[in-house]
């Protein structure tokens, strides 16, 4: 009986600390998210998001006492959307970067993973000369191999680190095509209209290569993950100056990374460990 | 208002400009030279002549453009090999193949229900007086009907132009870089949505007055006869010119 009474009290206290804390931020918290990313946002066949961003931030709103609500929007429109208060957050696989941070406010990363190549197996592309590391941390240290990229075309999705990336790197060498969705590179890469695809590699590997149309297409080349461009890591990106906000996702970030929640989720969807360094 | 990236962005606009201008001008081009037959089969009094070009027109005008636009572009990548079987894959492989035979199709399928209203709308009496002169057929058509129809379809050809014009926009949506490609991927990363789609509105209104001029042009021209002649009496009362019944806005 006692143990039940302190349960209850436990939870009565857990409650109050969450309305309380709740009690600042404007209720429900909308979080605006794409639907079209998977494995980490996506609309199934039954027509319900889904997927390991809307699973965290299920998690997340749970541990911070929120009410939430999703509201879908196109990637390119994403940032927009959440300035002219659409919604208060956008969890949807943004990674934290210095062009966005001066636009918008992010958590702590809640998962990181490096980008990769694609290409159709036995193309023989190897995207950098010589014995590339496994791992790119800094594209000055490697020469890309111009002349094996020379005129092809590179398929990716617009408004995103990777389209940077290409633009920065490589829009001397190959022709750069962008698209609204990574599923439409991803088509046009099967298609044959593109030679190479550049994405997060997590993107690449559960929402294209371990797919029925994915079959006869790999990564080629090393995953790159200089700061520069691919940023520290996806966060949650919030209108500047809610700081409020902000605190009560970082606190919820590092509860549910202590309570197992994070672990469950990560292991619904991946067989290793997509937050990457502490 | 951040000019600079406006500046910066000048070149690539005008380069984005020039694919606008370019596809507007080829679909435009092949999808009037398309229309002007299909019109003439439209108003034929024999109905397997007749529906055929109804069923064209009634889909292109019955579905967005845009629907039309990832039919052909995705649909055709889905069908990828069979159209290489074919030999049709070289073509829409291209994205700027897919778009200018979509805008065309488009075009054609609105500038054929032009014409066809301005066929319509060529007098009776006029037909009856050049068949009284023995003309039939070809001679019928290219000497009276068409000459007049056109005339009567100009202002509404005109608005349909520039209508296609303003659609070449969706082309950004496959991959190429027009006015809107070009405004939407520097404000990607820029996140200067404002100043850079304000600078892509102000390129098509210069490119959309261009064509509004040529079209004044080309009526003034195609409606002397209806002007009163300068050594007539009506030249002395100036600003005689009846203006045409227009629909342009």
């Amino acid at each position: 009986m006692r143990k039940l009474t302190l349960a209850l009290a436990a939870a009565a206290a857990v409650g109050l600390a969450a309305s309380a804390a709740s009690a600042e931020i404007d209720q429900p918290v909308r979080i605006g998210t794409e639907g079209a990313y998977a494995p980490f946002n996506f609309i199934d066949e039954n027509g319900n998001l889904q997927g390991f961003d809307v699973d965290i931030a299920r998690a997340l709103c749970d541990a911070a006492g929120f009410e939430c609500e999703f509201v879908i929007q196109d990637w390119d429109g994403i940032i927009p959307g959440l300035l002219a208060e659409k919604y208060d957050a956008i969890v949807a696989s943004m990674s934290i970067t210095d062009e966005r941070k001066q636009v918008v406010d992010f958590t702590d990363k809640y998962y990181q993973t490096p980008a990769r190549f694609v290409a159709a197996d036995g193309s023989g592309h190897s995207i950098v000369e010589g014995d590339a590391p496994a791992a790119v941390g800094n594209v000055d240290e490697i020469a890309f191999d111009t002349d094996g990229l020379d005129g092809k075309v590179v398929g990716v999705q617009s408004a995103t680190i990777h389209e940077a990336f290409l633009q920065d790197n490589l829009s001397d060498v190959v022709e750069i095509r962008s698209y609204g969705s990574q599923e439409e590179a991803n088509l046009d890469l099967v298609s044959g209209r593109v030679d190479l695809l550049l994405a997060d590699s997590v993107v690449l590997d559960e929402g294209f290569l371990k797919t029925e149309s994915g079959e006869g297409f790999g990564f080629v080349g090393p995953g790159f993950t200089d700061q520069r461009w691919f940023g520290t890591g996806a966060g949650i990106a919030i209108r500047k100056g809610e700081d409020e906000l902000r605190e009560a996702f970082n606190a919820a970030i590092d509860q549910i990374r202590a309570d197992g929640t994070y672990q469950e989720i990560n292991d619904k969807y991946f067989d290793f460990d997509v937050y990457g360094a502490e | 208002m951040n000019l600079q990236i406006v500046l910066d962005t000048l070149p690539a606009f005008l380069e984005g400009a020039l694919l606008t201008l370019q596809i507007t001008f080829v679909s435009v081009a092949i999808g009037l030279v398309c229309a002007v037959p299909l019109a003439i089969l439209r108003v034929s009094r024999n109905p397997l002549i007749a529906w055929p070009v109804y069923g064209f027109t009634f889909f292109f005008r019955g579905t967005p453009l845009l629907v039309q636009l990832f039919l052909v572009y995705y649909g055709a990548g889905q069908f990828s090999d069979s159209l290489d079987a074919v030999g049709l894959w070289t073509f829409f492989r291209d994205p700027w193949f897919c778009g200018v035979f979509t805008l065309t199709l488009n075009t054609a399928a609105y500038t054929v229900e032009i014409l066809r209203g301005g066929i319509q709308a060529v007098p009776h009496g006029e037909v009856e007086a050049a068949r009284a002169f023995g003309m039939s057929g070809t001679k019928l058509y290219t000497r009276i009907v068409l000459p007049k129809a056109g005339r009567i379809a100009l202002p509404a050809y005109t608005n349909e132009v520039i209508f296609l014009l303003q659609a070449t926009s969706l082309v950004s949506l496959i991959t190429l870089m027009d006015i809107t490609g070009v405004a939407s991927r520097v404000a990607a990363r820029s996140f200067a949505y404002y100043e850079l789609y304000l600078t892509a509105a102000v390129f098509y209104l210069v490119i959309v007055y261009a064509l509004q001029g040529v079209f004044r042009r080309l009526e003034h021209r195609l409606s002397g006869h209806l002007r009163a002649r300068p050594d007539s009496e009506g030249a002395a009362a100036p600003a005689a010119e009846p203006a045409p019944p227009t629909l342009r806005g």
